[in-house]
């Protein structure tokens, strides 16, 4: 196949409603020329349109559904793609609203940059929103990369000393969180200055325009250099059940590297063997690497079944974990309903032990002892499974260090999870 | 430890279609491969064989016949049936019409729409629970805003205001019974990487995709077949021209555009310079209105 090498980067907007993240999305495609005409006409054509006569309401390129554009809204997150001589996209667009938060953590958890908006107009005395918080309390422990653009720099006509007082309270909140790399951009996202192309920017802002940092970023990590693992989709036979049947065990990569020869062991039993053989549809592999589909043969027969996971031979396992969990359904959690974790292709029932802490979204304060978590809820839980898990943590590896709990009863996904430590 | 290389676009692409495809194979009891014949289910046939193999590919093939289709369309899903011993389904939405479960508003009306009845009721027959797709999130903006395992609850609806959070790439595809899911490999796919995989892997697609000579009449912006189902217009004047599809659908809403195209390579080259999208060049059912998609998802269609 092409061997093409591409830069992949993925970014989700986040902030305030009605800060402009539809409309920041709509001017860089609109801009990089990753619009066909008959796109562009129609939004030109479009009812509810909020623009004035003539110019486009650049938001509708990614508010599709019908009830989006009624209320001027986002709902749902909308995917699009684009590419300069640079990079590939993914651009994610998600809504602002608190309502619609479990789709914004949806969008997140698919992306590796956040550009947080946040509207300089209405912002008074540096004092920022509550969704400006949380959106980026919710990137920051997602792993995203985070990029402030302050829009509507034109509302307050680019005045320095108003974006400065803006800048301070982001440094702030960035502190508070944690984050110590971060780039803070000024903009107008319904003009395009500094989004795609640097006019109309005043002297006292020398860096680089949006675009440009979002293709400076490579975060699409090399999950190729962490260590080995190989959550298990399928078991595939050869040869039926003849003799000389062979198992090989299907999957994707999750991250490091393995070759022939490679020891792998099964990460619950700690049972091991060394790699025979590893097979595409295409050919025989001499050595894989974190994002490949492939399939998988030992030396010896293992008992190997979908949700266990080949690794090197450095994995931990653990029952009990402490995590960082968003809640996202509307359901808030309950100490007798039965919930399951899945981490890669396994799944195991899973009890809530203790909540440690529930942050407190408007100075983010950790608020300890409640023992409840509701929809939006960002807290930190110790969690007990029933079978174990492997013990790898978010930060390190943000595959297998993140999970979801499903609602048994409902089948609805509640939870968002990431391991801290175990 | 050797040095990490990174993947390429279509190599990453396709590690996530098979990845998609595994996930969803396992999590279900009765899937179906939903195959019209068109470039993208082509695509998703090709790309289901390298999931499961070594083993044959054992999920069915089930295609919604409109009863409208392309000649050509009909012999190219037939060949690739037999070629590969995998199972076909047919189901017929004219079937529909004679069990009255679709009434159309005139004989010659587009039978697009009508497929989603024709879909529900097989599903219902057959027990199928999750059916995988080959629609791309680039295709249309209701389409860019569905999860890769779209839930469908027993009325077989999409419900866009309350999706399943779906998080990084663990796709939760628990169901309760009578509810289905359909399962979209290709979201993340754009019309120039279906074209360059189809260049890529050779993949055979049906005569029509490629520059042929048609009898064809101007209605408005597009170009119509005539054919028994659109024959020409009274006081239409049809003309022979180098034409191809850009889409397969329904014969009386799907559109040719002129091309001189006549392999996948030559369609690769004229996708990049194209400034007009594949729905918006050729389909005349996502031109009712603006939300004719989504519209159609709600009811149950793919």
């Amino acid at each position: 196949m092409s061997m093409s090498q591409s830069k992949l980067v993925r970014f989700v907007t986040a902030g305030n409603v009605d800060d402009g993240k539809s409309t920041l999305i709509g001017r860089i495609l609109h801009d990089s020329k990753a619009l066909l005409s008959d796109q562009v006409q129609s939004i030109v054509n479009a009812r509810f349109g909020r623009a004035d006569a003539g110019e486009m309401d650049l938001a509708f390129l990614t508010d599709g559904l019908e009830s989006e554009r009624e209320q001027g809204i986002t709902i749902d997150v909308a995917y699009r793609y684009f590419t300069t001589q640079r990079a590939s996209f993914i651009v994610i667009d998600a809504p602002g609203h608190e309502q619609y938060t479990r789709n914004m953590v949806t969008g997140a958890s698919n992306a590796d940059i956040a550009v947080v908006l946040v509207d300089a107009s209405r912002i008074h005395q540096g004092h920022l929103k509550v969704q400006t918080r949380r959106h980026a309390t919710i990137a920051h422990i997602l792993g995203l990369k985070i990029v402030f653009a302050v829009n509507k720099m034109d509302l307050i006509d680019w005045s320095h000393s108003h974006y400065q007082q803006v800048e301070a309270s982001l440094i702030r909140l960035s502190r508070t969180l944690g984050i110590e790399d971060i780039d803070i951009v000024p903009i107008n996202a319904r003009s395009g200055d500094n989004v795609v192309h640097q006019s109309a920017v005043p002297s006292w802002y020398q860096g680089p325009c949006l675009l440009q940092i979002l293709e400076q970023q490579d975060k699409a990590t090399d999950f190729a250099d962490l260590p080995f693992r190989f959550p298990v989709q399928r078991v595939v036979r050869t040869n039926g059940h003849t003799l000389a049947a062979k198992r090989g065990y299907a999957g994707r990569i999750a991250s490091g590297q393995i070759r022939l020869g490679d020891e792998v062991c099964v990460a619950t039993s700690q049972q091991c063997s060394r790699i025979a053989k590893i097979e595409t549809y295409d050919q025989i592999l001499t050595h894989a690497q974190a994002g490949q589909s492939i399939t998988l043969y030992t030396q010896d027969d293992l008992d190997i079944a979908r949700g266990d996971c080949l690794t090197s031979s450095d994995a931990r396992v653990t029952n009990l974990v402490v995590a960082d969990l968003c809640w996202l359904d509307d359901q808030a959690w309950q100490d007798q309903q039965r919930y399951i974790l899945r981490q890669g292709t396994a799944s195991t029932p899973v009890r809530i032990q203790t909540v440690l802490h529930v942050r407190d979204m408007h100075d983010l304060s950790q608020v300890r002892g409640e023992q409840a978590l509701a929809q939006n809820d960002i807290a930190l839980v110790k969690l007990q499974t029933q079978s174990p898990i492997i013990a790898d943590e978010f930060a390190t590896n943000p595959k297998l260090g993140a999970f979801i709990l499903i609602n048994v009863d409902t089948n609805q996904t509640v939870a968002a999870g990431m391991i801290r430590n175990s | 430890m050797t040095h990490a290389w990174r993947l390429s676009h279509l190599d990453r692409l396709e590690s996530e279609a098979i990845y998609i495809l595994r996930e969803a194979a396992a999590q279900s009891e009765r899937p179906a491969l939903l195959f019209s014949g068109g470039k993208d289910s082509a695509v998703l046939v090709h790309l289901a064989r390298k999931a499961f193999y070594p083993e044959k590919l054992s999920i069915p093939l089930l295609h919604i016949d409109t009863g409208h289709n392309f000649e050509e369309v009909i012999s190219f899903r037939d060949k690739v049936a037999r070629s590969f011993q995998d199972q076909l389904i047919i189901a017929y939405v004219e079937e529909s019409i004679a069990c009255g479960s679709v009434r159309l508003p005139s004989p010659m009306a587009s039978r697009n729409g009508a497929q989603a009845v024709t879909l529900l009721e097989a599903i219902k027959q057959y027990g199928f629970d999750m059916l995988l797709g080959g629609a791309r999130r680039d295709e249309d903006k209701a389409r860019a805003k569905e999860r890769v395992f779209s839930h469908r609850d027993t009325f077989g609806a999409w419900t866009p205001k309350s999706q399943r959070p779906e998080l990084w790439d663990i796709y939760n595809g628990r169901l309760h019974a009578g509810e289905n899911f359909r399962v979209f490999p290709l979201s993340n796919w754009t019309e120039i990487d279906i074209w360059s995989y189809i260049v890529c892997e050779q993949i055979a697609l049906p005569d029509l995709y490629f520059a042929h000579k048609r009898a064809v009449f101007k209605d408005g912006p597009l170009w119509r077949p005539v054919t028994p189902l659109t024959p020409l217009p009274l006081g239409k004047k049809a003309e022979t021209l180098s034409v191809r599809f850009r889409t397969v659908g329904d014969m009386t809403c799907t559109c040719p555009v002129e091309s001189e195209a006549s392999d996948a390579a030559a369609i690769l080259a004229e996708t990049r310079l194209c400034t007009l999208s594949e729905r918006g060049a050729t389909r005349m059912d996502d031109k009712v209105n603006d939300a004719a998609m989504e519209r159609r998802k709600k009811e149950g269609y793919f």
